[in-house]
């Protein structure tokens, strides 16, 4: 088993940073966050070079890289800034259950745009008054000759009021028991007729990427915009919740690594009582807790996208990594933030932002708790009777 | 059974407060937290209803109550969900050293104003890099004939951009012990030379207007003088202790909040499986264990508040409440939002101002580690 980077791995981690490095520009990142607004300037030239769509299929203008591969940007443009590394990885949130269900046409006319940056795709999965379930499902697509009519009210969707293509998952047949495999999975693109979106929601952290309810009354599409196979949404959303949630631990240890790094900066230089702070035995114990704590998260986060690859993606894993990462990146900001001191709450200092954002993806796709409850059911197996 | 021995008087007082706060501060706080501020007219208010600096005397127009009132109004400021109408900085934290080492003219002058909510105070300790370390303060006072003259900056004030009166820690260049060199000068609004710099944006705390102070050749006149002079420190390390008490007390009482809407949250809604959140075991047994470590923060504060009153010395014990309780509401904040899920996302969530707002606690009045230091040292350490 190899722990190392590959030459290739390292250039694009390298290329990430550099490009980061030369767009990410605090001031604006602070401004645009504050209005909840996203920036599509970026995300174009991030599409140009590349980084979005890495992990496509070279097909569809991607990348034709791994989860592997995926991840190390996310981490990387992460670290450099919370908010705006997970903004532009989430302009192609969902794409991957087009990219991995879809048919040849759908991916052909779809994913290329958002390989490139230049559509945004999203995911309309949670309904209003969300928190615990994720297969209470009001939203319907009836079928007709012409294909499909869909009604119902989609809540927290990522860059709802933005986005260009949603991935709906849809009940299709309610007469089902379970009702999880009456659900299906539709495309719907934003400028059909009977898409209305509604107010964003103020959010505590992630806000580059606002929510934003998204309504649908009587929207039309054809046969070929089903995803996958009907009946399968459900369990098309829960293997592509092992692919995300891969993705949000990689976001969550970029997220991490770029408050420790300003920590880490600011205890080297800041004096109290004659000495540095990076001399006090606490401060020592705590950056070691921190960068301890970080490694380890890290190459667990490493293992599930190779796990993902090499075709063994397990839910297990996949919420470990989510799991072990966002509360990594909990501990490490929150310190992070006392480090800092006064300067830590400030929102110039920017760790007072990687802190909302680590919380935020604590509880994306499934707080702790339900990862632990993913975690039990895999590990405990069933039970004889 | 309470620990504290409240009266029908502080109950009817509590009760009447409640009530205000329902009528005339929550339905305002979105509006105010937009704001970044608060406007002076609610300070007003506050004032003429009697819930500023209750424990001032009746000669400067106060109702010269006992510490259980600030306990009362701490508590019960906590249910508005906001930090920006600080009553407890301005009648617990900054008003108490003009009650104690103001001279009679200087608290004529001051303390009505105070009661009222005419005048807002402030106190300017920090600087941008004396923030733990107060001993590394630079701002200077020196004597010039009748006055004194200021220069130095202050940064990280609450009620920065508000306050009518500030309290300014300075130090005499002169001295070279610095525990002898800083005295405590009354600056107000509006004295050439005093300039407020940047409002401040920050985590949270939006209500609350967290600014710069500078002072650039700033002349007050030698009566501003509070205190004898270069006795500074020693008041600060003084009243810091009350400063300290009260910012346990507020985040207690947040944890005790958040935790309520929380609780009442979970067992007004259901899982997958049509049960109220409340009856999922690990949900219960998380709300169990933080009831029971805010019971636990409840009894260790109330028995506090009473030795506090009671006058004893209770240095060690002030320095671990305040370290523990801000950390047992940052602690609880985070687990509550997880309680809510997705709605814990976005700002509609009332916890989600309190996850933010409450995670300065254990950075202000003193770092938690600042406060460990604090208590070793008492103990012999």
């Amino acid at each position: 088993m190899d722990f190392t980077l590959s030459k290739s791995q390292k250039e694009i981690k390298k290329a990430a940073w550099e490009f980061a490095r030369g767009k990410f520009d605090k001031e604006m990142i602070i401004e645009q966050s504050k209005a909840q607004t996203f920036p599509l300037d970026i995300l174009e030239k991030a599409g140009e070079l590349g980084f979005i769509g890495i992990h496509f299929d070279e097909a569809y203008e991607g990348g034709g890289l791994g989860l592997f591969e995926d991840i190390l940007v996310s981490e990387t443009f992460c670290r450099k800034d919370s908010t705006l590394g997970a903004a532009l990885k989430f302009s192609a949130y969902a794409a991957e259950c087009i990219l991995r269900f879809g048919d040849k046409a759908l991916k052909e006319t779809f994913i290329p745009a958002i390989a490139g940056g230049q559509r945004i795709s999203t995911g309309a999965f949670l309904e209003p008054d969300p928190g615990y379930d994720l297969s209470a499902v009001k939203t319907t697509a009836e079928k007709d000759p012409d294909g499909w009519i869909i009604n119902g009210v989609k809540s927290h969707v990522p860059l709802g009021d933005q986005a260009d293509i949603h991935v709906v998952l849809c009940a299709t047949d309610p007469t089902v028991e379970p009702r999880t495999k009456g659900m299906s999975m539709l495309l719907v693109e934003s400028d059909r007729e009977g898409v209305f979106t509604e107010n964003r929601t103020e959010k505590l952290g992630g806000r580059m990427v606002p929510f934003a309810p998204v309504r649908f009354e009587n929207v039309r599409v054809p046969p070929t915009h089903l995803i996958g196979s009907e009946g399968m949404g459900y369990k098309q959303l829960e293997r592509f919740l092992i692919e995300n949630r891969i993705q949000i631990a990689a976001m969550a240890i970029g997220t991490a690594q770029g408050a420790f790094d300003r920590a880490l900066a600011y205890i080297k230089e800041r004096e109290q009582f004659g000495k540095k702070l990076a001399q006090f035995q606490i401060t020592r114990h705590k950056i070691a807790d921190m960068a301890n704590r970080i490694e380890g998260a890290r190459y667990l986060t490493y293992y599930a996208a190779t796990c993902f690859d090499q075709g063994k993606a397990s839910n297990r894993m996949a919420s470990m990594a989510k799991l072990t990462a966002t509360e990594t990146a909990m501990a490490v900001t929150d310190e992070s933030v006392q480090m800092l001191g006064g300067y830590g709450y400030m929102t110039e200092y920017e760790v007072e932002h990687f802190y909302r954002d680590a919380k935020h993806a604590e509880i994306f796709q499934g707080t702790p708790g339900v990862q632990k409850d993913i975690i039990a059911d895999e590990v405990i197996g069933k039970l004889k009777p | 059974m309470q620990i504290l021995n409240y009266t029908e008087a502080h109950h009817q007082y509590r009760k009447r407060l409640r009530g205000f706060l329902d009528a005339e501060i929550t339905p305002y706080v979105n509006q105010w937290e937009n704001d970044r501020i608060v406007p002076k007219s609610a300070w007003q208010r506050m004032g003429a209803e009697g819930f500023l600096c209750p424990c001032i005397s009746t000669d400067y127009g106060g109702m010269g109550g006992d510490f259980h009132y600030s306990v009362i109004v701490a508590e019960e400021m906590a249910r508005t969900n906001h930090t920006g109408l600080s009553a407890p900085l301005h009648s617990d934290v900054v008003v108490p050293y003009i009650d104690a080492f103001a001279s009679e003219e200087q608290k004529k002058r001051y303390l009505p104003g105070c009661v009222s909510g005419d005048i807002v105070t402030a106190v300017a300790m920090t600087e941008p890099d004396a923030g733990s370390d107060l001993a590394g303060l630079t701002t200077t006072a020196e004597k010039d004939g009748d006055e004194i003259v200021l220069n130095g900056s202050k940064t990280f004030i609450s009620n920065g951009i508000i306050s009518d009166l500030v309290i300014v820690a300075a130090k005499n260049p002169a001295v070279d012990n610095p525990y002898q060199a800083v005295s405590l000068y009354l600056v107000e609004d509006g004295t050439p030379g005093f300039k407020r710099g940047r409002h401040l944006d920050k985590m949270g705390f939006w209500s609350q207007d967290t600014a710069e102070l500078f002072f650039t050749n700033c002349r007050i006149p030698k009566a501003n003088l509070m205190g004898e002079e270069g006795q500074g420190f020693y008041m600060l390390m003084q009243k810091l202790q009350q400063e300290r008490l009260v910012t346990a007390i507020v985040a207690q009482a947040a944890a005790e909040v958040i935790l309520e809407w929380s609780t009442d949250y979970c067992k007004s809604h259901t899982d997958a499986s049509g049960k109220p959140v409340s009856k999922n075991q690990a949900v219960l047994f998380e709300l169990v264990e933080m009831t029971t470590e805010v019971k636990l923060g409840r009894t260790f504060i109330d028995k506090l508040i009473m030795e506090h009153m009671a006058g004893e010395n209770v240095v060690i014990e002030t320095s671990m409440a305040k370290y523990w309780c801000t950390d047992l509401s940052k602690r609880l904040s985070r687990k509550c939002l997880d309680l809510h899920a997705d709605f814990g996302l976005t700002e509609e969530c009332p916890i989600a101002r309190a996850f933010r707002d409450l995670r300065v606690m254990p950075i202000f009045a003193g770092t938690n580690e600042i406060m460990k230091q604090i208590a070793g040292k008492f103990m012999g350490l």
